[in-house]
Formats: C-alpha cells, sequence, structure tokens
C-alpha cells in the first residue's frame, strides 16, 4: 500500500466538543472456549459522531459484525468500555437493555429479515407498537413512512411479493419509523444489485440522516464508500484506521469509482 | 404484538394445518373413546338409572352388582320398615329365568318383580292399553327394543314377527300374558328384561329360599339420606346404597372384571401421547422456522414476557381449534352413530376432561419451544 494521507483518529481527539453517540475503549470478545476459541475483537477503539455516517469495512472475518453486535446491545462484550448516548448497556438490567435498544437503534439487516406473514406496514410498525404507539397510530405512521420511501401504493403487500431493493427499503423504514438516535446497518446492499444498493444508500444517506442521527453501515461493498463521512477500517479485530474518505484507504484509483 | 402472533401461526397454512392435526385428532380421539366408555358404563348401571323412585338400595352387603344374586330373607324388608326416617320401603325381585316364546323357542331372560300394591321400581316409560295392566292375571311387560329383535316370534312361513300384546309366554313353565311394553335405557347385559309384580316374579322364577333380592326405600322428607342409609345399616346388618353408589358398586364390578377400562384408557392415551408428539413437535418446527423473526423482533427490543406471551397464545389458539374440531368431531359421530345401539354418552365432564388434556398438549407444545426463543441470542439476526 502506498502512503496515504494521515489517518483521521479512531477515538476523538483531545479538546473535541463534538457529541458522541457510541464509544468504545478497548472492546474484547471472544467466541467459543479452550483450543477453538476465536478472538473476534481484541480492543476495539473507536467514537461515532452524532449525526454522522460511519461505514465500517475490512476482510471478512475481522470482527465488523461482532463489532456493531456489541455497540447495539445485543452481544455482550467480554471487557472493555462501550457505551450508547452514554449509556452502557452491561450496567443495564436485561429489560432495561431491550427497552433502550427498542427506543434508540433502529436495524437494517442483510436478509432484510421482515416477517413474511405480516403486510409490510405491519412490519414496520412492530418498533411503534414495542414503543407502546397504540395498533392504528402505529399502522398509519407507518404507511406514512413507507410513502417516504417510495413504497406508499404497497402498504398491505406480504413482503415477498416486493424487490430485494423494496424489502430493504422495507426495512430501512422500520428502522427509522419510532426516530431512533442511531442505525446499524449490517451490509445493507450486499444482498443488492449494483444500481439497486446505491440507491437504497441514497435513501439511506437522505432519509436516514435527518436529524442529529448516527448511521453505522457495515459494508464491504466499495462503490458505496462515497457515502460516508468517515471509514473505520477494521483488521483481525481492531479498528487499525479511521479515514475520511475512499481515497485515503485505498489510493485514489480505487476511489475514482 | 399478539394479533401479530396469530398472523404468523395462520399466515403459516402447512404448519398450522399440522399442528391442527395434531390437536384435532388427540382431542377426537380422547372424546371419542371416552364417550364410549363413558357409554359402555352408564349401560352397565343402567337397570339403577331405570328405577329412579328410591333414595337407597338395600342390599346383601356382599352382592357385587345389581345383576348378582344373593338375596335376603323376607322379614329384612320389616325391619328396614321399622327405620326411624324411612318413609316407605318395597321389595324388589331379580332373577334369571327360562322363557317360551309363542312360537316354542326358549331361551333365558331377567324377570323383574316389583311391589304388587304400588309397582314402586316399575319403568317410567310404560306402553299398555292401561297404566294398570300389570295388575291383570299373568300380565308381565316386555322391553320394547326386544319385541322385534330378541324376542321376535317365528311365523309359520319362516319369517318373524313382533312379539305383540295379548300373547303368551312361558315363564319357568307358567303361563305370561304381554300386557304392555316399556322403554329402558339401553343395558350392557344381554338378556331381555320382564318386568312383573313381585309376587308373580317369584312364581316364575325357579323356586329358592330367600326371595328378596333388594329393598328400595324413600327417605322421609328432611332426613339427611346418609343418616338413614347408616341407621339401616346397623339395624339391619345389611348394605344400603345410595343410586349413585348402586351404581358405581356395578360399574366399579365391571371395570375390575373386564379389561374394559384397560383398553379404553390404551386408546385415550394413545391418542394423548399421539396428539402430544404430533402437535408439540410441529409446534416445534413452526416455532424454528420462525426463529429468525423471533430474533430480529428480540433485536428490534420485544421484551421476553411479550415474546413468551406470543407463543403461548399462538399454543393456545391452536389448541384451542383443535379442541373444537376434535370435539365436534366427537359429537358428530355420536349423532352419526345416535340411532344405532353403539354406546356413546358425552357428558360435560368428559369435554372437561379432553380440554384440559388438550390445555396440556398445547402448553407443553408452546414450553418445548419457548425456551428457544427466550435464550435466542438477538445477534443471531446479524448472521447469515
Ligand atoms: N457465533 C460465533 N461463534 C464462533 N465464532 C464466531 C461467531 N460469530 C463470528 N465468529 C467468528 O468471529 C470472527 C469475526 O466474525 P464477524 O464479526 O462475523 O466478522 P465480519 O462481520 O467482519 O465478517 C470470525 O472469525 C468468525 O468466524
Ligand atoms: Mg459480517
Amino acid at each position: 500500500m502506498t502512503t496515504l494521507a494521515p489517518a483521521v483518529s479512531a477515538i476523538a481527539p483531545e479538546g473535541n466538543t463534538r457529541p458522541i453517540a457510541v464509544r468504545c475503549r478497548q472492546v474484547t470478545k471472544n467466541y467459543g472456549s479452550g483450543n477453538s476459541t476465536v478472538r473476534a475483537l481484541r480492543g476495539v477503539d473507536l467514537d461515532v459522531f452524532e449525526g454522522e455516517m460511519l461505514m465500517m469495512v475490512g476482510p471478512s472475518g475481522c470482527g465488523k459484525t461482532t463489532l456493531i453486535s456489541v455497540v447495539a446491545g445485543v452481544l455482550d462484550r467480554d471487557a472493555g468500555e462501550c457505551s450508547v448516548f452514554g449509556k452502557d448497556f452491561s450496567a443495564l438490567s436485561g429489560s432495561e437493555r431491550t427497552r433502550f435498544r427498542g427506543q434508540t437503534i433502529g436495524f437494517v439487516f442483510q436478509s432484510f429479515n421482515l416477517i413474511p406473514t405480516l403486510t409490510i406496514a405491519e412490519n414496520v410498525s412492530v418498533p411503534l407498537l414495542l414503543n407502546g404507539v397504540g395498533r392504528s397510530a402505529a399502522l398509519k405512521k407507518a404507511k406514512d413512512m413507507l410513502a417516504v420511501v417510495g413504497l406508499g401504493d404497497r402498504v398491505n403487500e406480504a413482503p415477498n411479493r416486493l424487490s430485494g431493493g423494496q424489502q430493504q427499503r422495507v426495512a430501512i423504514s422500520r428502522a427509522l419509523v419510532h426516530d431512533p438516535k442511531l442505525i446499524v446497518c449490517d451490509e445493507p446492499t450486499s444482498a443488492l444489485d449494483h444500481e439497486t444498493g446505491g440507491r437504497v444508500m441514497e435513501l439511506l444517506r437522505s432519509v436516514a440522516m435527518s436529524g442529529n442521527r448516527s448511521l453505522i453501515v457495515v459494508t464491504h461493498d466499495n462503490r458505496i464508500f462515497n457515502f460516508a463521512d468517515r471509514i473505520a477500517h477494521m483488521d483481525d479485530g481492531i479498528v487499525d484506521k479511521v479515514v475520511g474518505s475512499a481515497k485515503d484507504l485505498y489510493g485514489p484509483n480505487m476511489a475514482a469509482k | 404484538m399478539i394479533y401479530y402472533a396469530l398472523k404468523m401461526l395462520f399466515g403459516d397454512k402447512a404448519r398450522y394445518l399440522g399442528i391442527l392435526v395434531g390437536v384435532a385428532f388427540a382431542a377426537l380421539l380422547i372424546t371419542q373413546q371416552g364417550a364410549i366408555f363413558v357409554g359402555l358404563m352408564e349401560r352397565t348401571y343402567s337397570f339403577v338409572a331405570d328405577t329412579p323412585q328410591p333414595d337407597l338400595w338395600v342390599v346383601d352387603p356382599d352382592l357385587q352388582h345389581h345383576s348378582d344374586s344373593k338375596p335376603l330373607v323376607g322379614q329384612k324388608l320389616f325391619r328396614v320398615r321399622g327405620v326411624q326416617g324411612v318413609e316407605w320401603a318395597t321389595p324388589m325381585f331379580k332373577s334369571f329365568t327360562k322363557m317360551r316364546l309363542p312360537s316354542g323357542e326358549r331361551r333365558g331372560c331377567i324377570v323383574v318383580g316389583v311391589d304388587d300394591n304400588t309397582l314402586v321400581g316399575a319403568p317410567q316409560s310404560i306402553d299398555s292399553r292401561n297404566g294398570l295392566d300389570l295388575r291383570k292375571a299373568d300380565a308381565v311387560l316386555v322391553d320394547r327394543a326386544d319385541i322385534e329383535k330378541k324376542l321376535a316370534v317365528r311365523t309359520p312361513d319362516g319369517g318373524t314377527r313382533p312379539l305383540q300384546i295379548g300373547d303368551v309366554l312361558e315363564l319357568n313353565d307358567r303361563r305370561a300374558v304381554v300386557a304392555g311394553t316399556f322403554s329402558i335405557n339401553p343395558s350392557f347385559f344381554w338378556d331381555p328384561v320382564i318386568y312383573t309384580t313381585y309376587s308373580r316374579a317369584i312364581s316364575y322364577s325357579p323356586q329358592e329360599r330367600k326371595q328378596l333380592s333388594f329393598i328400595l326405600v324413600k327417605v322421609k322428607p328432611g332426613q339427611d339420606i346418609a343418616t338413614v342409609a347408616a341407621r339401616i345399616e346397623s339395624a339391619t346388618g345389611l348394605k344400603a346404597y345410595t343410586e349413585s353408589g348402586f351404581k358405581w358398586l356395578t360399574a366399579s364390578y365391571i371395570l375390575e372384571k373386564t379389561g374394559i377400562l384397560v383398553n379404553f384408557g390404551i386408546a385415550v392415551l394413545l391418542g394423548f401421547g399421539v396428539g402430544t408428539a404430533v402437535a408439540g413437535q410441529t409446534f416445534y418446527n413452526f416455532t424454528l422456522d420462525n426463529l429468525r423473526h423471533f430474533g430480529a423482533l428480540k433485536a428490534l427490543g420485544t421484551p421476553n414476557k411479550t415474546l413468551l406471551a406470543m407463543v403461548l397464545t399462538q399454543a393456545l389458539v391452536v389448541g384451542l381449534i383443535g379442541y373444537g374440531l376434535g370435539v365436534g368431531g366427537a359429537a358428530a359421530f355420536g349423532a352419526l352413530i345416535g340411532g344405532t345401539s353403539l354406546a356413546f354418552s358425552l357428558p360435560w365432564q368428559l369435554l372437561v376432561i379432553t380440554g384440559v388434556a388438550i390445555l396440556g398438549i398445547s402448553i407443553f407444545a408452546a414450553a418445548l419451544s419457548i425456551r428457544k426463543v427466550l435464550y435466542l441470542e438477538p445477534g443471531v439476526v446479524f448472521r447469515g
């Protein structure tokens, strides 16, 4: 690799005044035990600012999914510190954690994870119901949200009647409908073709980035790198580099795309 | 979320039908076999049910069932009448005897003799030209259900005709005239039953020293039946059963002496076992199919108690529908065989028992699955 522009630090520099959404320090996570232990995270330092889209890149198996699972509170870390808007998941009880997650975090999965027997509006209404909104109000709000992503005329259809890109738009609606402050997306475009993936990213950028919301997008799809505010590169269980743009990571040839 | 849980259940047609079939099968088999069993049991004591007038049946302490022959000495009747709290006491005689039909065939039958004066103990539904026909000379009553079958009369042309009022029978070589017919509940016991008066029944039976089968007792109004029964027992050394006690004496004897309980028990357990296995397994598979959806719901912030309620609702609703189908099927079966001689009785208690069994199956199925959901790591949603 050629010498690149100096990497932006993974953690906010001293004297930083930008509000921090996610703060990780020396986070470790092992899977299994004994000889078969996999050291998935080996001391991750990372800050995610409010209002930014941070992309997480790196070779397969380097720990990206594990890291966002810890950040999103669906997986317990082994050691280190990790807080989301000042709250540490491991200091919360099981039900507090569930509630905090339901209020604060929106999820977009690679495989959409929509419930096939519910209509898309019903799927989108789930986070609202979990936050105590009544069913008819939740459905109405879900339909409004679907209209924003261009699916307003298909609200009563089953998810599998929709194309992959449309299903991911439904998933994005579900992630946004209850107005969470942090969205985590794991490979949101890798089940989609290039063009559709690009449109999904545009949608995330335009709709999801409103307010002061933060997005963490795990991807290995280099064609979407230019949507990012910062790119965190992971390797072998640590964040080894955080850069401002794709060309800082891979050089001008890559970023030219 | 509960509504969505039901949509998840009904939306998965194949699994839903699979679970439903398991539950409905169990409910059907338990109810249907149970109803046949109850029907047969009711037939064992139908004689007691057909004799509703007395509060107590006073019998020999060693009597094992209502068709057992352990006659009492006649003076016991007067001893019973003298017991405090007894309104009235009448004799009843019941015996096997030989019968000869008008066309000459011989067969066995049961002759029941009721009190000559009061006719207490006679069947409730008598069809004769005159209710008092039993008092005419040599009069006997026959079972309407028997006149075309067990008591059919052979005609010279080789056919048969029903036994009719006015036909003359021989009972133990003595003349008996059919004075009417009666209806009673179908009985577990095979031989035709003939009612007549007490004194005539004795003459229609082989001579015996003791000629009193039961003493039928009515307790004075306001008196406690159990107390009077105890008084009778201590005064006479006999045993005094209430109607339900006497029914149970017979039913329990049949249960003990035949394999009937075991047979039906096996059928019912089989229904329960197969239903539990099929419904439990299919429901478990249904939950496994939906595990990644439950995982997603969990990640999105669904509390465990909501997930528990969702799974439990799914199990209970499919259980309820399966119960309805199974019990409905059993009732339809009962209606279908209603006109035949097959035993079938569907008391509400049986519906409760089936309901409890199905509830057990549903809870078992839910319990099998709920562990999977509760211990599910929400992180699975991020994995392929
Ligand atoms: N549940 C698990 N059990 C055991 N090992 C796991 C599990 N999940 C992930 N791993 C391992 O942890 C490492 C990091 O995985 P992951 O975070 O999924 O990486 P990435 O998302 O960057 O491809 C890999 O070596 C992977 O095989
Ligand atoms: Mg991954």
